[in-house]
Order: structure tokens, then sequence, then C-alpha cells
């Protein structure tokens, strides 16, 4: 079960941003670690376009908090090489879109060059980046690309979906000494949430039981979870009892969390916004058939978003990726409730 | 004006490098080493005459063709040879081969299968000096046909606006795999393209070792003074096709022969003859252990076991 240091957050009632949060872990990291340094588009003066990294050039400096032209794939390899050689970089890409263009600095180099060199090397980088629909910003700034990177070994691949995950994760994912792909969400950089002033790190490969149930498991990540625990509020006037997991971290994956549940309510319903063609929900569907078929007492419903560009029109974008009456719908035909 | 020490020092290094892929060659021909294999052959003054110019805190980022980069960087024959031919002993255990080794202990941050893969990493590792605050410099080598992939001119420029302690060493060694320089650029002339970067920048005969270390070492103090980047370009021709299974049938015969007169071995050999003042026998006593350094390094690569696929499959069941 999680790890999530319940305690901690009983204790205060402090509510911030999810992009507060991500600001505080950067800062605090730095204020640890001088080997911390951020790179990115309008990461300094600007602040950066969601304002995670604001006021952190003027305590720290340019030398640590650098605006680089942009050049994606030769400033992400300036992390790659920085982090070689004992520094530990956050490079932020503005928009998952644009890992396009880094993408031979990530596969090729970050994320093989452990393995490569005999396991002496080490690349303790991480690559903030954000994505999701739901803005009205087209095909080209509104995927949800996780996949690309889940796909890749050597790579570690964070989503978190609340300000305390934010927090505690991106701790965790600069600490890290390996490559760390951290996918932010566009819709939930103003989203508050309960974060303890004091110091946390939340563990990657550790999952969260968002939501406790009995009837139908529902795994979400990322902008998902919200739209999953607004559903399971649905289904519980309803009288569905549905046990909402996140896995916060899809590598390394809590396996064993989503099989213990899948245990428990012998029904599952994965929920992704990334397209279904070749997506994580996929592989998740197939390690649960594989270790827990014997329990499972319905198909796995996936609910997915479509195999289509984001289109621009706000009700196009909506249709595009999963909403929460698909999501009630997909529960109740997996219970086969009508 | 040079020493003796340190012209057999570099003749050494070309020595050395030459043997190692002239070996190389004739184990890869007996079917020992597999799969790609770039010889540096007729470029071996470059890497050693970058790499006596540099400190053993600096780095250097080698490419596909990083033997020479390598050895001249202190790289050791028996884990070099023991990796080619894909063994537990050699410097990445087997899992890298020709194109990967590396070695940062050493400064050597490593090869790329990627053309123009490492640019941008040594750029990084100048940026981490930056922030760190300290005087070492990085040398970045790439090829002409690096040149022409866009992290080139995008890391020149990160490396101009940030004043980083990096020497970009364009080896021009005339062929992107097969395709001459001539019709892959309207201005042969590499190195002047930095200009329009703001970045100072000059040709050098990359087939003199000693033209190269003169160009490298003012190069280095531009670099710790805080005047960074610079680039050099240095000219050279390979003595073959792109690896070793092309026959290089593109390269025009007068022209390989041009190059081959002026072979970097030949001209670190009279350097040592004619400047450091040693005799012939002393320099074939000098070759002869060479040589012999080689076959060690050979029969410890031949004896050394293949890597264990039990060990390998729980080293990846962890991740």
């Amino acid at each position: 079960m999680s790890t999530t240091t319940v305690p901690a957050m009983e204790k205060t009632q402090r509510q911030i941003m999810y992009r507060e949060a991500l600001n505080e872990a950067l800062r605090e990291e730095m204020l640890r670690d001088d080997t911390v340094f951020l790179l990115g588009g309008g990461i300094g003066r600007r602040g950066g376009s969601y304002k995670v990294t604001v006021n952190l050039l003027d305590e720290f400096g340019p030398r640590r908090v650098i605006d680089a032209p942009i050049s994606e794939a030769s400033f992400t390899g300036t992390g790659v090489g920085a982090a070689i050689t004992g520094m530990r970089p956050v490079v932020e890409i503005l928009f998952v879109d644009f890992t396009s263009l880094i993408i031979d600095q990530i596969v090729n180099q970050a994320a093989k060059y452990r393995f490569m060199s005999g396991g002496k090397g080490r690349v303790p980088m991480v690559l903030r980046t954000q994505g999701g629909s739901g803005n009205g910003l087209a095909a080209q700034h509104s995927q949800s690309l996780e996949a690309w990177f889940y796909h890749v070994p050597g790579l570690k691949l964070v989503m978190p979906a609340t300000p305390y995950d934010a927090k505690g994760l991106l701790k965790s994912a600069v600490r890290d000494d390996d490559p760390v792909i951290f996918i932010e969400h566009k819709l939930l950089y103003m989203e508050k949430g309960p974060v303890p002033a004091g110091e946390y790190a939340i563990d990657l490969g550790v999952g969260d039981v968002k939501r406790p149930g009995s009837d139908v498991t529902i795994v979400a990540w990322s902008g998902m979870v919200g739209r999953a625990l607004s559903a399971a509020e649905k289904l519980a006037a309803q009288g569905i009892d549905a046990e909402v997991i996140d896995p916060r971290t899809l590598v390394p994956l809590d396996k064993q969390l989503i099989l213990d549940s899948v245990r428990k309510t012998e029904h599952l319903v994965i929920v992704q916004e990334a397209v279904r063609r070749g997506g994580v929900a996929s592989d998740i569907a197939s390690i649960v058939q594989q270790e827990a078929f014997d329990y499972l007492d319905a198909p796995i419903e996936i609910v997915a978003g479509r195999n289509t560009p984001i289109p621009f029109n706000v009700q196009l974008e909506k249709a595009a990726v999963p909403q929460e009456p698909e999501i009630v719908a997909a529960v109740k035909k997996c219970l086969y409730v009508k | 004006m040079y020493t003796r020490q340190f012209l057999e020092q570099l003749f050494r290094t070309l020595y050395t490098i030459r043997v190692f892929e002239t070996q190389c060659i004739k184990l890869y021909r007996q079917g020992l080493i597999i799969g790609y294999f770039h010889p540096y052959l007729g470029e071996e003054a470059i890497a050693t005459g970058v790499c006596a110019a540099l400190r053993e805190d600096d780095y250097i980022v080698s490419t596909h063709r990083g033997h020479g980069h390598c050895i001249a960087r202190g790289g050791e024959l028996k884990k070099m040879a023991a990796e080619v031919l894909g063994r537990q002993d050699g410097y990445c255990r087997g899992r890298g081969g020709s194109m990967h080794i590396a070695d940062v202990t050493k400064g050597n941050i490593g090869a790329n299968g990627i053309v123009g893969g490492g640019i941008p990493i040594g750029v990084g590792a100048a940026l981490g000096i930056s922030v760190r605050g300290g005087d070492q410099v990085v040398a970045i080598f790439f090829s002409d046909g690096a040149a022409n992939n866009g992290v080139f001119p995008e890391s020149l420029n990160l490396a101009a606006i940030w004043d980083l302690p990096v020497i970009f060493v364009l080896e021009n060694n005339q062929y992107a795999v097969s395709s001459p320089i001539e019709e892959m650029s309207r201005i042969p002339d590499l190195y002047k393209r930095a200009e329009g970067y703001g970045v100072p920048a000059g040709a050098v005969d990359g087939n003199d070792v000693l033209a190269v270390y003169e160009k490298t070492k003012e190069a280095v103090e531009t670099c710790r003074t805080g005047k960074g980047p610079v680039l050099v370009e240095a000219k050279t021709y390979r003595h073959g096709g792109h690896h070793v299974n092309d026959p290089g049938l593109y390269m025009p015969q007068d022209r390989l022969e041009h190059y081959k007169a002026r072979d970097p071995v030949k001209l670190g050999r009279k350097y040592l003859l004619e400047q450091g003042k040693c005799s012939a026998e002393e320099i074939l006593a000098v070759e002869r252990d060479i040589e012999r350094e080689m076959e060690e390094a050979i029969e410890f690569a031949r004896n050394s076991p293949q890597p264990s696929v039990r060990e390998f499959l729980e080293e990846v069941g962890k991740s």
C-alpha cells in the first residue's frame, strides 16, 4: 500500500498550488545541493510559462538559473553532459510536444549512458516538461506522449497529479542517479492541495490510493486522476464504490499496488489521456491479465484518448480525450450495471 | 624547442594508435571483432596533439571514430582491446563496444554512435565547470559530417553566449561517410562558420602533430582565462573507407597518396629524429615496445571471459 506520509499531511492545513509546490521542491533542492541547477527557455527572468521557476533567478543567480535559446536538442544535451560530469541539472522543455526535438539526447544519450559505460557512468538529470489537453492549444501543444519515454529502457517516468505528489516526487527525481522524465499537466498548475511545510520526499515507484473503494479499481495518472475521482463520486451516488489508484510514477511502476487492488475489487478500468494505440494503459492491462487473470470478473476496460491529433475547437478537444461520463460508463460496463 | 621526452611521448601516442587500429583490423578480418569498427588511421595527429595540450582534470568528448581519442587520453590498451572484442574485462564489460568506450575517471566522457551527439554533451561538461567555477576545459572532437547536424550550430552558439571553456576540435577528414565535403558544404573551410557565432576559429594541418599541439595550446590558454570557446579545424584525410568493411573506392587515389605522403606517424617520427635527436635504432626500440604492449593487450582480451548472460539478465531484471 501507499507509503505517502499521511500523518504529516494531517498536521497541516497549508494549501498551495501545484506550481508553487514544484517551485518549493526546486528551491529546497537547490539550497540543499550546490550541484543542482536549472536550464531551459524562459525560466529565469520570466519565471517559466507556468510560473514554476519564479523568484529562483533572484535567489540563485544566473549561473544556476540559466535561460537558454530555443535550441532544445542542444540545451538538453548540455544537461546530459553536465550530469555525466557531476552536476544535477533540471532541464525544462516547455511542452512535451517539443520533446520530439530532443529524442536523440534523451533516448540515445541519457537513457543509455549508464548501460553503455558498463554501469560506471551516471546521468542524474531531470527533464521537466508538461503535457495534456484542455487549454485550446491545438495539436502541437496538447499531447500526452508518456508512452514514448515509457518504452525506452534507462529512463524513469514521473507524472504527478497533486501538489503534494508534485513536490515530493520532484525532490526524489532530483536526487535520483538516473535520468528522470517528469511530466506535469498544464491544467493542474493552479490546482490547490495540502502540502506540509516541512521536508519530505516521495519514493519513485510508490503509487497512491487516492480513494479507497471495494467494487472496482480505476487506475489513472496525471490529469486523469481528478476526473477519475469525480467519476467515483458520481458512481458512489449510484451505490458503486470505486477505488482510485494513481501510480504517480509509470517507470518504475507500482505493479503490486494495482494487483492488490484488482485482487480485492475484481474489476479494473484504466484511464489515460493519451491515445489508446500503443499506450501505457494497454501495458498495464497486459500485466494485470497475466498476473491476476483468475481474479478478474470482467474484461479490463480502457478509457483513452481517441487516435487523433488534438483539435483546436473546445467541443472537439473535449471529445478527443476521456471525460467523466465516459469513465462512469466504462465502470458500469465493467460491472455489468445498466 | 621541444624536449626529446615530449617528442617521444607524442610519437608513442601516434604509433600506439596506429598499431592498435592496424592490429584490430586483423582481428576483425579473423572474425574476432564484429559490428562496426571505424579506424582512426591517418588522423592520429589530431587526438595526439590536442590531448597533449590538456591537463589531467580536463575533459574530452569523442566520436564513433574514437579509439585514437581514448588512447591519447591515457586509455588502457588491455581494456580497450577487451571491449572491442566484447569481453568482460573491457571498459564497458562488453556492453558498449567500439563506439561506446567511456572513462569519466580519466576525463573521457566517451565515444558516441550518433554523429554530432556528443557535441552538446561536451558543452554541458563545460557548463558544469562554469556553474562550479573551475578552470578546466573541454575538448570536443567532432567531424565535418557532424558539422552539418543541427546540434553543431546550436551548441556553438550556447558555448558562445555562456562564454564556456570549450575547444571545438573539428576533424575535417573530408568525408561524411562517403560524401565529399565539397558536395556537402558550399564553403569547405568549415572553421569560417564560427565567425558568425562570435567564436574565434582557425584551421591547422591535422596531419602535423606539433601544429595541432601548438594551436590547441593557444586555445586552451584562451579557454582557461575565461575567453572561450574556440574552434580549431584540423584538416586531414582518412587512410581508408568509413569503416573496416568500406573499401573507400570513392576516395580519389591521387588525393589519398598526397595525404599518405604526409602520414602523421611518419611526420611524428621525423620530428623525433630531427628535433628530438633520437637515433633510428632508439625509435625502432620504442616501436617494438609498443607492438609488444599491443600483443599483450590482445592476449589479455582473448583470454578475458565472455560477459555472463546470467549476470546480464539479473541486472536487467532489477531495472
